[in-house]
Parts: structure tokens; sequence; C-alpha cells
């Protein structure tokens, strides 16, 4: 048939089988998939006005450019491409099916005559022995042979690897199972963040698209955020989370979480992913009356007053970790009965004793400090995720059996002649036919040598 | 001696493997073509040792933290002249055909040449993003794959040269010249897939193994960072290669080129998204 007196739909069908098809759209992918790391993705409308110029960033948008991973004509060419495996599976399913049901055991005069890896050899052998000697040669180098009598003739089949046909229809379902797997993930899952501060709970985080709240269904509490660094040095090695889950006001699960260390409950996980201050800095100060020798603990937090003693108050002014390498240090002023305030004097937590020079009221001494600190959390449902790891697995699976096998087929067809037989070698592979043009010429080098050498044992 | 040393040396050795390749290609002598293959080999070894060295050294320096050597751009620089080395071998012990040596060892040497005279080789601890066991995965997927693409990269350069000048070339008499000396185009054509089907499933491992970190690590298989898009775009390409390969036999020049294409994509995916781009792996460009 050709292509004029097909109908409009038997067109359609064979464009989106087409191989043709998937190659421009492999190739448009890759293309297109330029554009989303070259522009910056999801960035503020300002940024793209600032770099490219306002008509810029109209075309930008109505090309969907600024966000085209998601964009329609993308998620287009992906379905198209989708589209495209399914077609092609459908269509050539059933072909690779009957290879497995019905073997070609008897090549047909095609085969026989058309095959690019084609010999042909005369022997003094019967046919009968002919085909026993070739079927132990073909064991031995290649695999075993099916004999079948036909039209006087005999014929030699044997075949190697056939279920490599299956695996490009395992690499492609799995292409869809991976597909399927991110849409059931949009669907139903989330990306959403959460900050925590030190010593707070929540039971909400923010979706991360929308911005809006979404109940986790439980609560989770921070107790501790802290960060651990490499010995002897200012790097880094770990943020760590103490995490808790409650249910209903009761514990149900405890883990510090680290970077590359989530924790999850009830298919959701919690991320490490960022820290940062959260308010003033809490002191612990030790006052001593000077007149009794009495001492009181005082907790302030900076830029608030707190109560000492006898009406007199402390307030913190300010605070540094680290004072020009003499360690943490405060800012602190007394406030006395009647609410006068003293000037500002500073105080060390590594040299406790400074203060009493200063002859107040009460000698102040830094004990502990407190920075409290926020987590930041990425938390994410997804639902789909396992099925994408399914789809990864055929994927490894499929692409394994597909690319390092294939399908190879010999045939042989031995006819009697005057002088013995005639035999007629015809092979093909389904696939990589260079690689195993080369394999067969090895092949039928070992035949031919093995039946000259064993007319010349037979001669000699 | 030092592993830092040890890797000098390879780089000599390799430079002398290349040039023992380039006299073999004027002297036509298959002894000189063995020698330069065991000297490749020889390099190959000392690498490896010099790798196991530096895993060994980052024990020492590190304590507890040491880790195998996989873990910034002098690293990876080195695991690919390494990897690349390793591909060429298979293929050198599988086909003889030692003029492939010369077009794939500077790939190499170069390789090394760069990372010895230009990037940081400090053993640094791991910033926390990097520690997870993924990563070792993860770097040796990636990159034998890569070496792969290289080595059928170099292949197609050697068919491109050779089959211009077999068109022109008339007669039964073999071909004179170092074009005559290089495998047949039949050859060199069916190596340039076979290279590419080695590094096709290693990159989709390579891809996968980078999703599972990511998804352990931040809960996101898939965020499109320009590294993931270009590693995706690369295995576009090689899909696009194996599929015009496979049905419709697109053999020869343009299976070449598109081997070419292919390599440049997967070398801007490695470097020119560090150098040029910015994104998730930005920790990979200062080392």
């Amino acid at each position: 048939m050709t292509d004029k007196t097909k109908s409009p739909i038997d067109r359609t069908w064979d464009f989106l089988c087409s191989l043709k098809l998937t190659i421009i759209l492999l190739l448009l992918l890759a293309v297109t998939s330029i554009i989303g790391t070259v522009l910056q993705q999801n960035a503020p409308a300002a940024e793209y006005i600032r770099e490219y110029g306002e008509s810029n960033y109209k075309l930008f948008v109505s090309l969907q450019f600024t966000d085209m991973y998601h964009s329609f004509w993308f998620i287009g060419i992906l379905a198209l491409f989708s589209v495209n495996l399914i077609c092609c599976s459908i269509k050539n399913f059933p072909r690779v099916w009957k290879f497995v049901r019905e073997p070609m055991l008897v090549a047909s005069s095609g085969i026989l005559k058309g095959s690019a890896n084609r010999t042909e050899i005369e022997t003094a052998e019967a046919p009968a022995e002919a085909a026993r000697h070739l079927s132990t040669v073909l064991k031995k180098e290649f695999g075993s042979s099916t004999l079948t009598e036909a039209d006087g003739k005999l014929y030699l089949f044997a075949q190697k690897g056939i279920y490599s046909r299956f695996g490009a229809y395992i690499t492609h379902l799995s292409i869809l199972i991976v597909m399927a797997g991110a849409i059931i993930g949009n669907l139903w899952g989330y990306k959403a963040y959460v900050n925590i501060i030190e010593g707070t709970s929540t039971d909400q985080v923010v979706s991360r698209s929308s911005r809006e709240p979404i109940d986790l269904g439980f609560t989770v509490r921070c107790d501790d955020f802290d960060v651990s660094y490499y010995p002897n040095s200012m790097r880094p090695k770990d943020y760590n989370s103490d995490l808790v889950v409650l249910e209903d006001g009761v514990e149900i699960l405890r883990k510090r979480i680290e970077v590359n260390d989530p924790l999850t409950y009830k298919g959701i996980t919690f991320y490490q992913s960022s820290y940062g201050p959260a308010g003033n800095p809490i002191l612990k100060l030790q006052a001593k009356n000077n007149a009794t020798g009495e001492t009181a603990d005082v907790t302030v937090q900076q830029g608030r007053f707190a109560q000492v003693a006898d009406g007199y108050s402390v307030a913190v002014t300010n605070f540094v970790e680290n004072d020009r390498n003499f360690g943490p240090a405060a800012g602190l002023i007394v406030s006395d009965p009647a609410g006068k305030q003293s000037a500002p004097f500073p105080v060390w937590q590594r040299f406790a004793d400074l203060d009493t020079k200063r002859n107040g009221t009460f000698t102040f001494t830094l004990v502990s400090f407190d920075m409290p600190q926020y987590t930041g959390l990425q938390v994410a449902k997804d639902p789909g995720v396992n099925i994408v790891w399914l789809g990864c697995f055929l994927m490894i699976f499929g692409s394994m059996s597909a690319f390092f096998f294939s399908h190879k087929r010999v045939w042989a067809c031995i006819e009697e002649t005057p002088k013995g037989s005639q035999i007629v070698i015809a092979a093909n592979a389904h696939r990589n036919q260079p690689g195993f043009a080369l394999a067969f010429e090895e092949l039928q080098q070992k035949i031919e040598n093995d039946f000259k050498n064993s007319s010349q044992q037979k001669e000699g | 001696m030092d592993s830092n040393q040890l890797f000098n040396l390879t780089t000599i050795v390799y430079f002398a493997a290349m040039v023992i390749y380039f006299i073999y290609i004027a002297s036509r002598n298959n002894k000189i073509a063995l020698a330069g293959t065991l000297v490749t080999l020889l390099g190959f070894l000392m690498q490896t040792a010099a790798l196991g060295l530096r895993w060994y050294e980052s024990y020492q320096i590190l304590g507890e933290d040491g880790r195998a050597p996989l873990t910034n751009l002098y690293e990876s620089v080195v695991f690919f002249a390494w990897s690349t080395v390793l591909i060429y071998l298979i293929i050198d012990y599988k086909y003889k055909q030692r003029t492939i040596g010369a077009f794939v060892i500077p790939i190499a040497l170069f390789s090394m040449l760069w990372a010895q005279m230009s990037l940081h080789a400090g053993i640094d601890p791991l910033v926390p993003a990097l520690q997870s066991n993924w990563l070792t995965y993860h770097v040796i997927t990636c990159f034998l794959g890569y070496a792969g693409f290289a080595v059928a990269c170099g292949v197609s350069i050697m068919y491109l040269m050779k089959i211009g000048k077999e068109e022109k070339h008339q007669g039964d008499q073999p071909m004179g010249g170092i074009l005559g000396l290089f495998p047949s185009t039949r050859i060199l054509d069916d190596l340039n897939y076979k290279a590419i089907m080695v590094g096709f499933p290693l990159l989709t491992l390579g891809i996968i193994t980078g999703a599972a970190w990511a998804n352990y690590a931040w809960g996101t298989y898939w965020s499109w960072d320009p590294k993931e898009t270009w590693s995706l775009i690369v295995w576009f390409i090689y899909a696009a290669f194996i599929h015009a390969r496979f049905t419709r036999g697109w053999v020869g020049r343009r299976a070449a080129w598109l081997s070419i294409i292919g390599f440049a994509a997967t070398l801007f995916c490695y470097l020119g998204v560090n150098l040029v781009l910015s994104g998730l792996h930005s920790y990979g460009s200062g080392g």
C-alpha cells in the first residue's frame, strides 16, 4: 500500500509509531532543555526585566520560558514522546511475541539468498551427515539448533538472546512508569518548608509552590539545633536538629537529623536544609550583692530588663560572641529602685573578676549565653517516589538486556548435490548489525575450517 | 612518596605512552604498539595505586572523616582520566587496535596535566551536603559513562579522518599512509557504537543514583537544576544516537558526528555547567 491510498487515520498512526518521530522528539527535548539552564527559572519578574528588558520579559512570559519545564509546550513534547513510546510498543509487540511463539525453523529463500551475512559451503558429506556435523559446530560456537526437513532439504535453525527483544519494551515501559510516578507525586504530594525555633513545635508547614499552610496531622518539635565543626577548624561538619514527633501530646518518635539523614513519619519526610538566628540572645548572669555577698541568678534576653534583687533590675544593651578574641562579652546597664539607670558597662565571660573594679551595688558575671536559632526544614510528601524507583530499576534492567544482548539467528539449508551436499548458511541479528557481521565472519571461518579439516582427515 | 607525586609520575608515563603510540603510527612497528599498551598499563596501575594512596591519606589527614577520592574537581578530573584509560585498555584487550591509543591517551594525559598543574589538590573535609555514600556510586557511574563517551568521540574522529580518504581511494591494494594503519571504518563505526553502549547505561545509572541521592538529601529527586538538566540533555542525545542506529542503520558519518556532539555536550555537562552556569553542583567548581 502506498501512502496515497492510506486513510488519514492510518497515516497519523504511522506518524505516531515512527522512529523518525522518536529521534526528532529526543533531539527536540535536548535542544529545548538548554533554555532553562541558561535562563534562570522562576525568578522574580524584576530580575528578568533588569537583565533582559521589559519587552524581552513579556516575550519570555508568553513563551513560558520563565518556568519552561512546566510549560504547556514542554509538557506537550513529553506527552507526544509518551504517545510515541506507547504507539511504537503497540505496533511492534505482537511481531516480537511471534518470534517467541513461532520461530522460523525453515529459512525462506529470501533469507538464504538475501541475508547480508551468508556463506555457502560445498562438502563431500551426505546431507544428513553434514547436518549433524554443522549442528555440532553450531552448538559449540553459537547455540543448539533444531533440524527440520522440508521439500527434500534439511534445515537447521539456531537462535540466541531472544529475551533481549523485550529489553526495549521494558525500558520504554519504565520511562512511562517514571513519568506516572512523577505525576502521582505532583498530584498527591507536596514540597514544603518550615522554620522551627528551638524549643517550639509546629503542626503546619508552608507549601513551596502556593505559600499556603499545610496541616501535617501531627506535631513536630525541635528541641535543639547545632552546628558541629571539624576538629581545629571552622569548617562545618554537620548541621543537626533534634526533632520529636508528637501525636495528641504523646511523643512518638525522636531523631537527631542532619544533612543527608532525614526523618520520615507517615510518608512525610523532614530534611535539614538551613538555619538562622531567632531573636535576641538570652544571657545567664550571676549578680553578687557586694554588701551582703548574696548571689542571684538572672536570665535576661537582650533588649529587656530582668529583676535582680531589692528592686534593682538589669538589661543587656548588646552582646557579641567574640569580643576582639577575648570571648563572649555583653554590655549591661543597671536600673536602681528609683529607676535611675547606670552608664553601660561591659562584662566578659572569661574575665569574671573584672566587674568587681566597677564598685557597683552588684557585681555581674556572665555565666553562659544562648543564641536562639531556628532550624529550616524542607518537608516533602511524595507518594509517587517508589513508583519512580520501580521505573528506574526496570530502566536499568531493560536497557542492559537490550544493549548487551541481541537476538541472533542462524539458518542453514542443506541440499544434496552429486558431489555430496551444499550448505547455505545465513544469519542475522535484530540490532547492531555491524557488530554481528564481525561475529558472523568469525563463526563462518570456524565452520569452514571445521568442514575443511574433517574432509582433509578423510582424504589423509 | 605521596599520592600527588605518584599522580605526577602517572602523568609522565601517560605522556610516554602517547609518544610511543605516535612513534608506532610513524614507524608501523607492531612491537612499538605493544610497548605503548604496556606503558599505558603501567601508568594505569600507578594511577590506581595513587588513587588508593590518596584514599588512605584522607584517613591520615582527616581521621574518621576520610573518604574515597571522588569529591572535588581535582579528584573528578583524575578519576575521569583513570576511567578513560580503563575503557581504552578493555577495548585494546578485545580488539588490539592500538592506533586508537594515539587518540584516546591524549584525552587522559590532558586531564592529568590540567589536574596536576592548575587544580587544588588538597584533601579537605567534606561539606555536610556531600557526606553520603551515594556520592561514591554517583561519581563512579557518571565518570565511567563519561569515559565511554570520550573513547567513542576519539574513535569517531578517527572514523571521520579515514572515511573521507577511503571513499576517494581506488583499487584493492591497502591504503598507504597513517590512515592505512587505522582500523577499518567498519570496525571504527562498531567501536563507536560499543563504547556508547557501555557509556549510556552507566550515564543512566549515574543520573538515577544522583536522583536517589537528591531525594534522600532534599526530598526532591529531580529539580531541573542546570547540572541535572544537562545530564538529561546528554542522555537525550545518546538515546537519539542509539535509536537512530538500532533500527534505521544510521551508521557511518552521521553516527560519528552525533557521537562527537554528544561528547561535547558531556564536557559541557561536566565542566561547562560548573564554570559557566550556577546551581546545586557549584561546590564542584572550587575544589
